[in-house]
């Protein structure tokens, strides 16, 4: 090949080596942003919201969760029955689990069971829920396995 | 009202995307592939179309695997990858073709590749998620130190090119620091998030800098220790630079507490200073750095690699149209040299430009990253890989005493180009449970939640 064709082919080389770098970066800045979704085109999680009724007769298998219960703090032992979906959680009186604690927000946090498990979710209280010591951002999944932690009571799932 | 609408930000999966950085870096490869081929001999090898078809199948089934397992995983790092594994092997395949019969070292590397890659897969789509890892923080640290020193026990390790860092099986050598370098990574991100309050909050305050308690000093002199023990016995000292940085680095992320980064420095200066003053091969290398040019035997290496890199000049000699054979190891130590000579520091700019995108997005997961494991588990990953490219590639152009770490993905070399490829598999695999969208349950409203109402006194 002549001098003039291998100069030609080194830079096309070179430069495409950068176009390459240049296309990496534009897909970082476009990453930056993400994309933007308003709620409403959001899909809507239909089977956490409204959980089925659940069957008269009780087809629950062993070991299933059934009840949330309070297990450390003055009202230990006190229950809430999870066959209705949803337990709220809070100092107010139309939460399901209605906590002594002053530490606790007047609607602090709730339980959603669910066919794919049971979550727990914060409802933007001031001292925040723990699950296993941890402060949760997001719904999370607890299984019997896992201590809540609310103000200064322990709850756990139990069969 | 639908502007009122609550706006949420959502990343997207990116794995077109991917897919076309891909081809692009394949097709950046292979042309340089053929490009050597037909600046050395004049007409394209007759195994260009099995290398063409193993490198695009491998790519292919790591792309596969990323967008089956981790949809949401970070779209550039593997395109990067993928890229500098392929300018490594067009590198050594240039090399190869100096000899007279050709080596066979661009087969073996690429047969390496394959079996990177494979881990990658295995690491993708078993592991999946990275929290698991953070159970066994002893038994993985354990496991790391065992193989950091392993080339230590008598019979077992060999000592190639004055560094006792490899082990023999057999026909088999393997460089263990490598995999210790992952292990260990996995190690101090979980211990460090049990045990960094109290690291971080215990201490005194002398000259405006928070030093930690006496009794706190513990891990980092065992660290400290162990990376001398390496300096000294191993006579390594890019591996004993590497683990210790990397400790020293993770301590500092955690803590946030500049005292513990000052006194690593310290105790490495120290242990450093003591290694020049007492071995030769330490003096050797601080030789070679500040004035190779007084004994040509002896520094002929790195005599070789910057001439290299001078007749490469800004533009390079073109693929296959230098002369990087003359510069012993260059298809290990020295590739950074023999891509500075063909390509020019336009090329070589744009390799470490490349592992400059790597790092930067493994450090961006890092700072997303909403738990403490992963957190530090993705820094430390990116900052080995970083402090490794900047210690090898500052070595090879001067700007540090040379180390013989490898340069990640482009050196020939099983043990590291699997390693790295099972580190670019959990920087993905993180990213993937960063970016992934949270489990969504829609707000509730007050207004339309339903009192029970108790009916009293019937």
């Amino acid at each position: 090949m002549s001098e003039i064709a291998l100069l030609i082919i080194k830079v096309v080389f070179l430069a495409l080596l950068w176009l390459f770098i240049l296309s990496a970066v534009s897909v970082i800045r476009s990453d930056l942003f993400g994309k933007t979704v308003r709620a409403s085109d959001q899909p809507q999680p239909q089977e956490l919201e409204t959980p089925p009724p659940p069957p008269k007769k009780a087809k629950r298998q062993r070991g299933q969760p059934r009840v949330f219960m309070i297990s450390q703090g003055n009202q230990a032992g006190l229950s809430a029955d999870l066959a209705g979906g949803v337990i709220m959680i809070g100092r107010s009186a139309d939460c399901q689990l209605i906590l002594d604690d002053d530490y606790v927000s007047t609607r602090h946090a709730r339980v959603v069971g669910a066919p794919t498990g049971i979550y727990i979710e914060d409802l933007g209280s001031t001292n925040g829920t723990y699950v296993n010591g941890q402060r949760i951002t997001a719904p999370t999944t607890i299984t019997l396995a896992d201590t809540v932690r609310i103000g200064k009571t322990m709850l756990r799932l139990e069969p | 009202m639908r502007d009122m609408a609550p706006v949420a930000v959502v990343p997207r999966k990116r794995r077109g995307v991917e897919l076309a950085l891909i081809i692009f870096a394949l097709g950046l490869a292979l042309g340089a592939y053929a490009l050597v081929d037909l600046n050395v001999t004049g007409e394209l090898s007759t195994a260009f179309p099995y290398v063409a078809g193993i490198c695009s199948l491998v790519a292919a089934l790591a792309h596969i695997a990323v967008r089956w397992r981790l949809p949401y995983a970070d779209p550039v790092i593997l395109p990067c990858v993928i890229l500098l594994n392929g300018l490594g092997l067009v590198m050594i395949h240039r090399i190869d073709l100096i000899n007279e019969p050709p080596l066979n070292g661009a087969r073996q590397q690429l047969i390496w590749t394959a079996l990177g890659v494979l881990m990658f897969i295995l690491v993708v789509t078993w592991l999946n998620d990275h929290r698991p890892l953070q159970g066994f923080t002893y038994t993985i640290g354990l496991a790391g130190i065992v193989l950091l020193l392993l080339p230590l026990v008598p019979g077992l390790g060999t000592e190639k090119f004055g560094a006792q860092i490899w082990i023999q099986v057999g026909p088999y050598s393997f460089q263990p620091a490598e995999a210790a370098k992952v292990l260990l990574a996995i190690a101090f991100a979980s211990y460090l998030v049990e045990k960094r309050d109290v690291l971080a909050l215990a201490g005194y305050r002398v000259l405006g800098i928070d030093l930690p308690r006496a009794r706190d000093l513990g891990p980092i002199l065992v660290m400290w220790l162990i990376s001398l023990a390496i300096l000294v016995w191993q006579r390594d000292l890019g591996t004993s630079l590497l683990f210790f940085g990397l400790f020293v680095m993770m301590l500092y992320v955690s803590t946030e507490r500049a005292g513990w980064a000052v006194l690593g420095t310290l105790l490495f200066a120290a242990g450093a200073y003591f290694g020049y003053l007492n071995f030769s091969h330490v003096r050797r290398r601080v030789g070679a750095w500040l004035d190779p040019f007084s004994d040509f035997d002896a520094y002929y290496q790195v005599i070789a690699a910057q001439f290299g890199m001078a007749w490469g000049g800004l533009l390079g000699t073109g693929l296959g149209l230098g002369r990087p054979g003359l510069t012993p190891l260059a298809r290990s130590d020295f590739i950074a040299a023999a891509i500075g000579e063909e390509l020019g520091m336009t090329g070589l700019m744009a390799v470490i430009m490349i592992y400059g995108l790597i790092v930067a997005r493994g450090l961006r997961i890092a700072l997303q990253c909403r738990e403490p494991f992963g957190k530090l588990l993705a820094t430390g990953l990116s900052f080995a890989l970083a402090l490794q490219v900047f210690t090898i590639i500052g070595g090879v152009t001067r700007l540090l005493p040379l180390t013989g770490l490898t340069t990640p993905f482009m050196s020939q070399g099983g043990s590291s180009l699997i390693c790295n490829w099972i580190v670019a598999g959990l920087l993905l695999v993180i990213s993937h449970q960063v970016r992934k969208p949270a489990a969504t349950v829609t707000p509730i409203n007050p207004d339309l939640e339903q009192t029970q109402l108790v009916k009293a006194g019937v």
